[in-house]
């Protein structure tokens, strides 16, 4: 097992420093230079800061002299400091954001695969039933649907309508004052609406995903073999068919962590959520260079780190993964 | 049965499609004002015989923008997906062809740009380089690719073992054209599927970076930014919100009904 680990996390070494040559290109990709778009967006420029930007990105130096000194940095996190008026240290500004997106994300992993292992395997075990045809509706549906525009609707409804959920932040203003299980509560409440928007967003896939795993299975040898020894249906079910089922799965959620850490500027910039994805939108809009390249590269690291976490997942559960060696998943 | 109701889905969802489109290509004929036309007297209508979707809080009629905004959504969706099949078919081609260093260094390419959140990137490109609608459709082709080119190469790994293309191979047949003229009508199938599927992903991307402010500039109407000001004025103006919702939720459901439609009757996964 240890040495299987050993081989992903390998593996990944080449797949970071490609990361970081496509993170270096996009910073390249701004007409002119960055030092010229700093002053086009800055009346107050002054020759002396124009220096200090140079220094800071090497800019003096051949290219592939800058790459290498930057990658120095980067793999410190050390992303330099942040455009914006607050003048910080952009890993200072990342680190205190992670935990938002990162809890909030888990915990809307957590009911995606709740509720597709419910839809997407007793859709699969009623296959033509009325329930199956109305999954697959929900799951039409939910591919088409612009999250932020449910966001949008679910605040006019719960929030306005209603009035009973509220529609900004992550905290109330007597939050501070609150007993450890009032604060609870309060986080709880503020979480309702955000967590509905993401959990949404990533269903659809994994329900039907899920479904078609399931049929995929229901139709081997061995589930057939079951049958015709007269098991009842729900131990073919429980017992057999679950298990091998969920495998793929597994895939998928290490698949799904981009699409979740892009869709918290979504959600994050419409709720008003002190998150990554809320500060990725500020930066980009107020063009914070360095706060967008750090989370970038953050971002892309931590999807790194959730292929690698179901890779790992994958072959404790599967031993013939573990034993066949690391060849890379498609 | 199933199949009669799977084609029943895809005729839906050609309609909804040919519909949108048809609405795109005639919107000046359709239109009944000018989409940029500001009437300060009429500001925040709600829907109405004379403004069947209300007005904004410029006082423009919802109806004729949302008939230019499907401009918009079918121009950015059709030319990015344009961009996207372009670098993936080549690049699956290519890496399926060729095999060896070539596919391992491709691959490797394909697997780093699946990394990126790609919502991430497309908000930095776009906005480092000042949002238009060009570079909204550029950006997203240039992160969209992967799927397609995993699928083509694929296919083309699969293609490059069986006989007509070894005898082709035997028989002298440049590299060349044995991939333009003999790998490449065969991929064209899985081609087309991920295609229509991907104009109702571009669609979904460009709503949400116009409904940020980075993709179509105002005044310039597209379902995106319609959106935005519905988002400011929700409290007493549903209509802002609802339509262009409603609208970008039927198109993208329309092409993925046409191309979940198109992979079964090419009787593939």
């Amino acid at each position: 097992m240890l040495n299987y680990i050993g081989k992903r996390l390998l593996a990944l070494i080449p797949l970071f420093f490609g990361i970081t040559l496509v993170c270096f290109f996009v910073i390249r990709l701004a007409p002119g230079s960055p030092v010229d778009m700093e002053e086009s967006m800055n009346p107050k420029y002054s020759e002396n800061a124009r220096q200090k930007f140079i220094e800071m990105y090497d800019l003096d130096k051949p290219l592939p002299t800058q790459y290498a000194l930057w990658l120095k940095k980067i793999i410190k996190l050390d992303f330099g400091v942040s455009f914006a008026r607050d003048g910080r240290p952009v890993r200072d500004k990342i680190l205190e954001r992670i935990p938002v997106t990162i809890s909030i994300n888990i915990i809307s992993l957590f009911f995606i695969f709740g509720a597709a292992l419910f839809l997407g395997v007793l859709s699969a075990w009623l296959k033509g039933s009325a329930f199956d045809h109305a999954v697959t509706v929900f799951v039409f549906v939910g591919f088409a649907v612009p999250t932020f525009w449910l966001a949008l609707l679910c605040m006019y409804l719960f929030g306005v309508v209603f009035g009973i959920l509220p529609i900004s932040g992550l905290t109330s203003w007597n939050y501070d004052s609150l007993s450890f299980f009032g604060k609870i509560a309060d986080l709880t409440h503020h979480l309702i609406l955000p967590v509905f928007i993401s959990v949404v967003g990533g269903l659809a896939g994994m329900s039907r995903f899920m479904r078609g795993s399931t049929l995929d299975v229901l139709s081997k040898d061995y589930i057939m073999a079951a049958r015709s020894h007269g098991l009842p249906e729900k131990t073919i079910l429980f017992r057999h068919a679950l298990k091998n089922a969920l495998l793929p799965v597994v895939t998928l959620i290490g698949l799904s962590i981009p699409g979740l850490i892009g869709g918290s500027v979504i959600f994050e910039s419409i709720f008003s959520i002190p998150g990554m994805g809320q500060l990725f939108y500020q930066s980009v809009t107020m063009r914070d260079y360095p706060t967008v390249m750090g989370i970038l590269v953050i971002g892309a690291v931590l999807t790194l780190a959730g292929n690698l976490f179901a890779d790992i997942m994958y072959a404790l559960a599967d031993p013939r993964i573990r034993y066949a060696g690391g060849e890379m998943r498609g | 049965m199933k199949r009669l109701l799977r084609n029943k889905l895809f005729a839906a969802g050609t309609l909804i499609v040919f519909f949108f489109m048809t609405v795109a290509v005639f919107a000046p004929f359709i239109a009944p004002y000018d989409p940029t036309l500001i009437q300060f007297d009429k500001t925040f209508l709600p829907p109405s015989g004379d403004f069947f979707f209300g007005t904004d809080d410029l006082g423009r009629d919802i109806f004729s923008r949302m008939v230019f905004g499907a401009r918009v959504s079918m121009f950015v969706g059709l030319l990015s997906v344009a961009v996207s099949v372009f670098i993936g078919t080549s690049i699956g081609l290519v890496a399926g062809y060729y095999g060896r260093w070539v596919d391992s260094v491709l691959m490797r390419f394909t697997d780093i740009m699946l990394c990126f959140p790609s919502f991430f990137l497309i908000l930095a490109v776009v906005a480092f380089l000042k949002p238009s609608l060009f570079n909204v459709m550029m950006v997203i082709g240039l992160t969209s690719w992967m799927g397609v080119a995993r699928l083509v190469r694929a296919e083309t790994l699969s293609l490059r073992a069986r006989d007509f293309i070894v005898a082709a191979h035997l028989g002298g047949v440049s590299p060349v054209k044995i991939l333009f003229k003999h790998i490449l009508p065969n991929v064209v199938s899985v081609v087309i599927v991920s295609a229509t599927l991907g104009v109702a992903g571009a669609i979904l991307t460009e709503s949400a970076l116009s409904f940020l402010g980075l993709g179509a500039q105002p005044p310039t109407p597209s379902w995106g930014n319609i959106l935005t000001a519905g988002k400011d004025n929700i409290l007493f103006a549903w209509w802002l919100s609802f339509f262009p919702g409603i609208a970008i939720l039927i198109t993208v459901l329309g092409f993925n009904l046409m191309g979940e439609g198109l992979r079964d009757s090419f009787g593939g996964q």
